[in-house]
């Protein structure tokens, strides 16, 4: 049997039956981290350690009697999510030295449900990028083909979740950081609604955007590890307080019926390549299990990525001036004096595309400057807002592509930020809007995978999952592994 | 929009980062292409649109009680600092 083929709850069962432990579960997934990780580069730090101790836990609580769904299951997290005691660096040389004194809520939750913690997974440098290439500790390579990048900014959660060095991996998403690499690798990957996971202990990049989330090979996955992060949580002001739906239990709601509004705005450029094929086909596929398929117009939705591009590095300005070399992170050698101490700290500290984004925030939060790009940036994302609420008064789900290419090239777009950021264009206005959205695997344009993406309205990540899953028990792009992490 | 060598640095300052001679031209172009790029939104008709700071209105900002809920961990804290002296963070003289 290959344990790192088998599905979340399939391990659950296994590990309940004893069919194996969750220490030879875990030292499966640590042998396959020691020979693969070096040529993925996927993981930054990996806790194997801490993984055995977890496992023995896990082991013992399933002996007791007291196991959860997950327990005893190995997970990777994001490293933009603050572990106790475990370096923490957000991709980023400032926080090379950074050890947590804290767990994020996220890792806290997912403890506490009895996960095993593998290590922490490589990104973009504070969740900046689309490829994976701005890492302090360099880039992630794509599992089905190593000259390609694995998108980004969660690069490295879904290279170890799609070469199987993880069952499951949490993700951040603040532009399409979870939705954009789950397609480029072939997994499934959700971003709940804003406010639907606690962000207490997540590195902030823009804090009205950042939403925490799942990626694992399938939509049933990441239901049962939703229900674990989900929820509200006080030490996060824009936590909701609201009840969270058995997702898992939901996941078989009909899709006979549904309402599925196809994004005019998504089909009508650039899409008739292979992915605008593949994603059409979807679109049959969903009309086959019963669902209706409706043409909807978001007119204002082609503005989002410069909208984005203004408000996003606005608040990374902000959220990143703590960074500072006086309190923690990377501190210059021998300042002359305070200044020169904050400037060349930060300046050694963040590479070249945050420090980008850090001016470009200054630079539209400025006096004379506010006006016409933040407050007129602002303004738009109301018409944005506006547009998705008109479209989910006559559908119950969006849907379109999640990326316009498959992975491209190492090297390929990073001198160009423009062609980076449009990477993004199909993701970036969940985030504006603030609602759930998901990726999954919908057939391969050669050996490169495509994933479609389905946008829900606030809180209906049910809705999302129920869909995606619908989708993937009459498919089966989402079990593909690539060859050489079969 | 086209950002001169000198306005860079000026913004480089507000964000309190080191730019080298060698890199200003670099951000210069490539921070007026952003500044291009975002330009299209001036076309949009925004006109009696309220601005919009956050996705879900009115479910959250709140405000909690001003009760004590964090206990002293500043050994802890401190641990990560660059300098420390009794209990103090160090930085560079700053009053003569």
């Amino acid at each position: 049997m290959s344990l790192h083929t088998l599905s979340v709850a399939e391990l659950s069962a296994s590990l309940g039956r004893r069919e194996f432990s969750s220490v030879e579960l875990t030292q499966h997934f640590l042998d396959r981290i020691s020979s693969s990780n070096p040529a993925l580069n996927a993981y930054i730090t990996i806790t194997a350690e801490r993984a055995l101790a977890d496992a023995r836990a896990a082991d013992q609580a399933i002996a007791a009697g007291t196991a959860g769904a997950l327990t005893g299951i190995p997970v990777a997290q994001k490293d933009i999510f603050c572990t106790d005691g475990i370096r923490t660096t957000c991709g980023s040389r400032m926080l090379d030295n950074f050890i947590s004194p804290y767990d994020a809520t996220v890792v806290e939750r997912l403890a506490a449900a009895g996960t095993v913690l593998l290590g922490k997974t490589n990104m973009d440098e504070f969740a900046m990028g689309s490829s994976n290439e701005t890492s302090w500790y360099g880039p992630v390579r794509n599992p089905w083909d190593l000259a390609k990048v694995p998108g980004g900014s969660s690069g490295g959660s879904a290279a170890v979740v799609a070469a199987r060095l993880a069952p499951v991996a949490t993700g951040t998403d603040t532009g399409g950081s979870i939705r954009q690499p789950a397609a480029l690798v072939g997994i499934s990957g959700i971003k709940p609604t804003y406010g639907r996971v606690s962000r207490y202990g997540m590195i902030a990049f823009a804090s009205s955007l950042d939403q925490a989330g799942i990626m694992a090979p399938s939509a049933e996955d990441c239901a049962l590890f939703l229900q674990a992060i989900a929820g509200f949580d006080p030490r996060d002001s824009t936590s909701v307080d609201r009840p969270v739906p058995r997702y898992s239990a939901e996941l078989n709601s009909p899709i006979k019926g549904l309402r599925i509004g196809i994004l005019k705005e998504f089909f009508e450029r650039g899409l008739d390549g292979p992915t605008g094929v593949l994603v059409n086909a979807v679109l049959d596929q969903y009309r086959a299990l019963g669902a209706e398929l409706v043409e909807v117009s978001c007119p204002n939705l082609p503005l989002s990525v410069p909208t984005y591009y203004v408000v996003a590095p606005a608040e990374c300005s902000s959220n990143l001036s703590r960074f500072d070399g006086v309190r923690f992170g990377h501190r210059c050698e021998n300042p002359r004096d305070l200044m020169d101490l904050y400037k060349r700290s930060r300046g050694e500290g963040f590479g070249s595309e945050v420090k980008r984004r850090i001016m470009t925030g200054a630079y539209v939060l400025s006096a004379g400057y506010y006006d016409a790009y933040y407050l007129k940036a602002q303004k738009v994302r109301s018409l944005i807002t506006a547009d998705f609420k008109a479209a989910f008064s006559q559908v119950d789900l969006l849907i379109g592509p999640t990326s316009p290419s498959p992975a491209f090239d190492l090297g390929a777009k990073v001198d160009d930020p423009i062609t980076m950021y449009l990477n993004d264009i199909y993701t970036i206005g969940a985030n504006l809007a603030g609602l759930p959205a998901m990726s999954i695997p919908c057939g391969f344009d050669g050996h490169l995978p495509v994933g479609v993406q389905l946008i829900g309205p606030h809180f209906g990540e049910s809705r999302l999952l129920s869909a995606a899953h619908a989708y993937q028990s009459v498919t089966d792009f989402h079990r593909r592994i690539p060859a050489a992490y079969v | 929009m086209s950002l001169t060598r000198s306005q860079v640095e000026s913004i480089a300052h507000l964000a309190r980062l080191d730019i080298s001679e060698a890199e200003l031209p670099v951000y210069a172009d490539s921070l007026s292409k952003i500044l291009s790029f975002v330009e299209q939104l001036s076309a949009a008709d925004t006109s009696s649109v309220e601005p919009m700071a956050h996705p879900l209105d009115g479910e959250s900002q709140r405000l909690r009680a001003d009760e004590v809920s964090e206990t002293d961990r500043h050994e802890k804290y401190q641990a990560n600092a660059p300098s420390v002296t009794d209990a103090l963070y160090l930085v560079p003289r700053v009053i003569e």
